[in-house]
């Protein structure tokens, strides 16, 4: 055998159904929030409205993410506040472990709601008044460390599963890289599915797509990244009965980037052909990338356990 | 015993050679720690009907079983290994490493605890322990395992589960006079020519050393324990991951900016 299989004799922690929608929404949320910040650097005052629902977006879904934590603590729900406060008696102060991406990410989860809390609002108000939003140097510098929070907030949840002893998860490098870029695409999609609801972000449309086009590539190489370390550390055995998760992965990525290769042309005299258009081929693109995020999540999830 | 006092490191050295699976162990445990035991289930492949260690077993007596389908002949009793399983008490153990509640301490006597009214829950431990040792409880939603005894401990006595053994499989004592114990252990057998004897934790190779450490009569992959290869840290995988998700944030942000700076018509 030309490489030493990893061994692995733990038992499975039973992150399921809780921890996989909060992967998920961990990743909308930080995906939506940069997405946002960087329509806004774009610095084309049209792509305004289509960043606004970024914000939008990145605190609904954040908004989830506590909630779905404290729920998977089950009976110990009402002490999910030991993860910030050091409880042990004779202790007191704050836990914070640099070492622990549980830790790590408990803290970004909790400082970056703040971020999303204050863009969403600006947002909200900016809408009401008819104004641009965050346009002052420190709305920007805002905003970039938002970006940089969101940016771990969606990738750390890949690198806390790698963090352990588990088969599949502990024997590859490949998953914060890979959450985060599914965590960008799934947002593009999100934000182009609601572009329905608030027509005049329409104008971004293309971007988004292109954008996501992007993500995607970087979300293909990152999954043979990953399954080339499994493979080579002896897991593949563990992936195979989650093929069809794995494929449903694969069909979102390659929806994404066929629609990369095939432009949706958005006009501004033919606003309602355009909308028509997001209907259809944008809609289900949208609908099959979400669905990827997911798979791949769980796909991940549960070929340790 | 001589007297258990605070400061000094003790553990359990856990001879499989003298093992006869009697499970002893398992009941004193449960007995102490008033463990109510998990509801019966019939293992079908095996005579070990524990099955595994978990928030309700924190001492398991493993069968490795390798009855031929042949009649045994004489000599040939290899078949049966047993091994009282239990929390290593890792002096780099993985549980704490990654605990973010702080909730799993070393005590006085250098063992591994999880406070229980620290503990929320998170399983991170459980993903974490190479060993498969600990145990979500789902009434008190929060993780169980081998205390070591640290009541008994505070108290003076020795665990229960060394207590109950018949067969001094499972010693009990201050970890300098365990290990030396084991040396003479080994050695004995060795000249014996039992030289698949070898011991396992007792050196720095595993996670630095376990305070509960084991004689085994054949390679540690065979009762279920990592070899000193695959027992690492789950911080080990810090660099990469994180170097691979800031690798792909940098592309990222190239990429989308690259997308929303493109001329659009209209």
């Amino acid at each position: 055998m030309p490489f030493l299989a990893a061994e692995h004799f733990v038992q499975p922690p039973q992150w399921t159904w809780y921890i996989l929608f909060y992967f998920f929404f961990a990743g909308i949320a930080g995906g939506s929030y940069v997405l946002a910040t960087l329509l806004r650097f774009g610095s084309d005052p049209r792509d305004e409205p289509a960043a606004r629902l970024g914000f939008y977006v990145s605190l609904a879904a954040i908004v989830v993410c506590p909630i779905l934590l404290t729920a998977d603590l089950g009976a110990s729900w009402s002490r999910f506040w030991h993860m910030l406060i050091d409880t042990t008696p004779g202790n007191g102060g704050l836990n914070f472990k640099y070492w622990s991406p549980m830790s790590l990410g408990v803290w970004a989860l909790s400082v970056f709601g703040i971020f999303a809390f204050i863009s969403a609002a600006d947002a909200w108000f900016a809408d009401r008044r008819g104004e641009p939003g965050l346009p002052t140097p420190i709305g920007r510098v805002l905003m970039i460390v938002g970006s940089l929070l969101g940016l771990f907030v969606a990738s750390y949840t890949g690198v806390l599963l790698s963090v352990s002893n588990q088969p599949v998860w502990s024997d590859t490098w490949a998953l914060g890289g890979l959450f985060l870029a599914s965590g960008l695409s799934g947002s593009a999609a999100l934000i182009t599915l609601l572009v329905r609801y608030r027509p005049q972000a329409g104008f971004s449309l293309e971007r988004l797509r292109v954008a996501d086009g992007y993500f995607s590539v970087l979300e293909l190489a990152l999954l043979v990244a990953f399954f080339i370390t499994v493979l080579i550390a002896g897991g593949a055995a563990r992936l195979l009965p989650w093929f069809p998760l794995w494929l449903l992965a694969l069909v979102g990525i390659g929806a994404s980037l066929l629609g990369f290769r095939r432009p949706t042309r958005v006009g501004s005299g033919a606003e309602s052909v355009a909308l028509r258009s997001i209907a259809t081929e944008a809609t289900a693109v949208s609908v099959l990338v979400l669905l990827a995020v997911l798979a791949v999540r769980a796909a991940v999830i549960f070929s340790a356990q | 015993m001589a007297e258990i006092k605070a400061g000094e490191t003790y553990g359990f050295f856990t001879d499989t050679s003298v093992c006869i699976g009697c499970k002893a162990c398992e009941v004193a445990c449960k007995e102490w720690n008033q463990l109510q035991g998990d509801g019966p289930t019939f293992l079908a492949d095996s005579f070990d009907n524990t099955g595994k260690l978990d928030a309700q077993n924190w001492r398991h007596v493993k069968f490795i079983e390798h009855v031929p389908d042949e009649p045994a002949t004489t000599g040939n009793g290899a078949a049966w290994l047993m091994m009282s399983d239990v929390c290593k008490h890792c002096k780099h153990a993985s549980c704490m490493e990654v605990c973010p509640t702080g909730a799993i301490i070393r005590t006085e006597f250098n063992t591994v605890f999880i406070q229980q009214d620290v503990c929320n829950g998170c399983r991170n431990c459980i993903a974490a322990c190479p060993y498969g040792v600990i145990g979500m409880n789902q009434q008190t939603g929060t993780a169980h395992k081998c205390t070591l005894c640290y009541d008994r401990l505070q108290g003076g006595l020795e665990p229960a589960c060394a207590k109950a053994c018949p067969t001094q499989s499972i010693q009990f004592g201050p970890l300098a006079e365990l290990q030396q114990a084991a040396d003479v252990r080994l050695a004995a057998l060795h000249s014996q020519g039992v030289t698949q004897a070898q011991l396992y934790g007792r050196d720095d190779s595993v996670y630095g050393g376990l305070n509960a450490f084991f004689l085994l009569m054949d390679k540690p992959e065979t009762y279920g324990l990592p070899n000193a290869e695959n027992a690492r840290l789950p911080s080990r995988n810090n660099a990469g991951g994180y170097l691979a998700a800031l690798v792909t944030g940098v592309l990222g942000v190239v990429t989308g900016l690259v997308a929303f700076r493109r001329r659009v018509t209209g």
